[in-house]
């Protein structure tokens, strides 16, 4: 397993969120982090983009502390889409996803032809070849969501971890989303999501890991893990369980 | 290509104003004599010159340049375009620790001057660090800043309301000018200069930093240690033209927003062309302040209050 945590507690101000989870995040799937609003699913998540500080435990990367491991290293390897974006000042969009390149540059980020030619693949990929000359912030929000995936993309690493990807997205957006993310998939690329919509989840994903109050409930094939007691007991919800006449996956509708 | 012709007018103009510079002033120097009255010491302008005008522009571009550079550093790290090493403290601070040492020292030597404003700067910057803690928010760093240097404006008012003495020395120094500053003051400022390629050396972790703490970290960088060290050149380029110069408002706020406008905010482009910038605010300040009125000069920082209250104004009101 190359992402795995130990006994690991996180959380903020000295309280914990997330309780002690010994968690191995299955290689080269899509993982969905479901669970409702406060029970340590993003969290969990940024504790394992080390951007929150274990108090117990610890997050690992093939067997190692993350914070032993350089932090320009670790970033060739694990990338994070955040759940919101600041909207920086007077940078092109193409600058920005130039960024993305900065834990392969040298100390000036000069971006060389490899570079050139990730950062040309990953704004195709994205839809935003033609944003490339505007300024960021005069983007709308949905392009500027994609604008920042295409960021992370271009870290072109094994792990892409996000928070919430699809919130702020058109449910046209959201779709071609979720069918990007199966592509990456199929090149390798093993995506750690957190995600409010179950059905979105059951339908592009291969793993759920649910969670409550802290705790990993269940996790599986969505098909094992979407159960009418599972959706009763974790969300408070009386929903019965089809099955998707298209994808032929589960599929929750409430009563 | 934007970018290139950016930096090539900036480029102009600089030279224009220092050519300018040397030109006018209480007594107007011929353009093509200006090399013979630098090098030749019969020549009647030499003083003038190589003692008087040539040093105080090469310190109005250094200092024009370095406090520029710190407000974009500032700006930078604190990721608000209204941030400045004034509202810091840090200036203020110097201030401060200038007008003590004038009102209850006032036989003590000028050459100690500087010195003791580096000191003043150094020990403001120190106590905002230690209000605030090595993990505050930006924006507890900039309100305790700005409640610092309203403390320390307020110190100095005050000292001067109890020791009228030595006020008219004082005055002027805290109002920011270049007046009598010569090679002395030059070569005082020169060993900071080294802080400039350090700050240049930060470019690329500023870019990230720029777009939140969440994105820099899963980037690569290590944000604290770059917002320190950020700070700390900042504080630096800071104290070192205060010391030479008194503090020159509003530049540091000012020229990187001007320069953001100009060429954007990746800062490989951001932190050389607001040095420009900088640069040309100042000495064309200076030059206003010398040549409105001779021989009576203003000081350079009456000029660029002028400039950059209404800017900051405007700014702060444009932000809602």
């Amino acid at each position: 397993m190359s992402l795995s945590t130990r006994h690991l507690s996180v959380g903020y101000h000295q309280k914990a969120i997330v309780k002690h989870i010994d968690l191995d995040l299955p290689e080269g799937k899509i993982i969905a982090l479901l669970g409702p609003n406060g029970c340590g699913k993003s969290t969990l998540l940024k504790a394992l983009a080390r951007l929150l500080t274990p108090m117990q435990g610890e997050v690992q990367w093939q067997g190692k502390a993350l914070h032993e491991i350089p932090s320009k290293q670790l970033a060739r390897q694990l990338a994070l889409l955040p759940q919101t974006q600041p909207i920086p000042e007077g940078i092109k969009v193409k600058d920005l996803v130039a960024y993305g390149r900065s834990p392969y540059t040298g100390f000036w980020g000069r971006t060389n032809q490899t570079d050139q030619d990730i950062i040309h693949q990953v704004m195709q990929e994205t839809g935003i070849s033609e944003l490339a000359e505007q300024l960021v912030s005069e983007l709308s929000g949905g392009q500027r969501q994609r604008v920042w995936l295409a960021m992370t993309l271009a870290q072109d690493t094994p792990y892409l971890l996000l928070d919430e990807p699809t919130t702020y997205m058109d449910l046209n957006h959201q779709v071609e989303l979720m069918h990007l993310l199966r592509r990456l998939n199929q090149q390798g690329k093993t995506i750690i999501t957190v995600l409010h919509d179950i059905n979105q989840a059951a339908r592009y994903c291969d793993h759920l890991i649910v969670m409550k109050e802290g705790q990993i409930i269940q996790q599986g094939l969505p098909s094992d893990v979407l159960t009418r007691e599972l959706l009763k007991s974790v969300f408070s919800l009386e929903a019965q369980i089809h099955q998707d006449p298209i994808a032929k996956t589960p599929m929750c509708v409430v009563e | 290509m934007r970018l290139v012709s950016c930096f090539f007018i900036l480029g102009f103009l600089t030279l224009l104003l220092i050519i300018t510079n040397l030109l006018f002033g209480a007594v107007s120097v011929p353009l093509d004599t200006i090399v013979d009255a630098f090098l030749d010491h019969t020549n009647p302008n030499h003083f003038t010159i190589h003692e008087y005008r040539f040093p105080r522009i090469i310190i109005a571009l250094l200092v024009g340049a370095m406090m520029a550079l710190a407000g974009a550093l500032v700006q930078g790290v604190i990721r608000n375009p209204l941030a400045s090493p004034d509202i810091l403290g840090v200036s203020h601070g110097a201030g401060l620790a200038a007008v003590i040492y004038m009102t209850f020292f006032p036989d003590a030597a000028i050459e100690w001057l500087p010195l003791v404003a580096l000191l003043g700067s150094f020990l403001a910057a120190i106590v905002l660090w230690r209000l605030c803690g090595q993990h505050s928010t930006t924006v507890k760093l900039a309100i305790t800043g700005v409640a610092l240097a309203a403390l320390y404006a307020s110190c100095v008012d005050f000292l001067m309301l109890v020791k009228p003495l030595e006020i008219n020395n004082a005055l002027l120094w805290l109002t920011g000018s270049l007046w009598g500053r010569g090679w002395t003051q030059l070569s005082l400022l020169l060993p900071w200069l080294v802080l400039i390629p350090a700050a240049l050396w930060l470019a690329k972790p500023l870019n990230l930093i720029h777009l939140g703490d969440e994105h820099a970290t899963s980037l690569g960088t290590h944000t604290n240690a770059v917002r320190l060290a950020a700070l700390a050149i900042a504080v630096g380029l800071t104290a070192s033209c205060v010391a030479i110069c008194g503090p020159i408002g509003f530049l540091g706020l000012v020229a990187p927003h001007l320069t953001r406008k100009l060429v954007g905010g990746r800062h490989q482009a951001l932190l050389p062309a607001t040095m420009l910038v900088g640069a040309i605010l100042l000495l064309l300040a200076d030059l206003v302040a010398r040549t409105i009125d001779p021989p009576i000069e203003l000081p350079a920082g009456i000029m660029t209050a002028i400039i950059g209250a209404p800017y900051f104004l405007w700014l702060l009101l444009r932000s809602k």
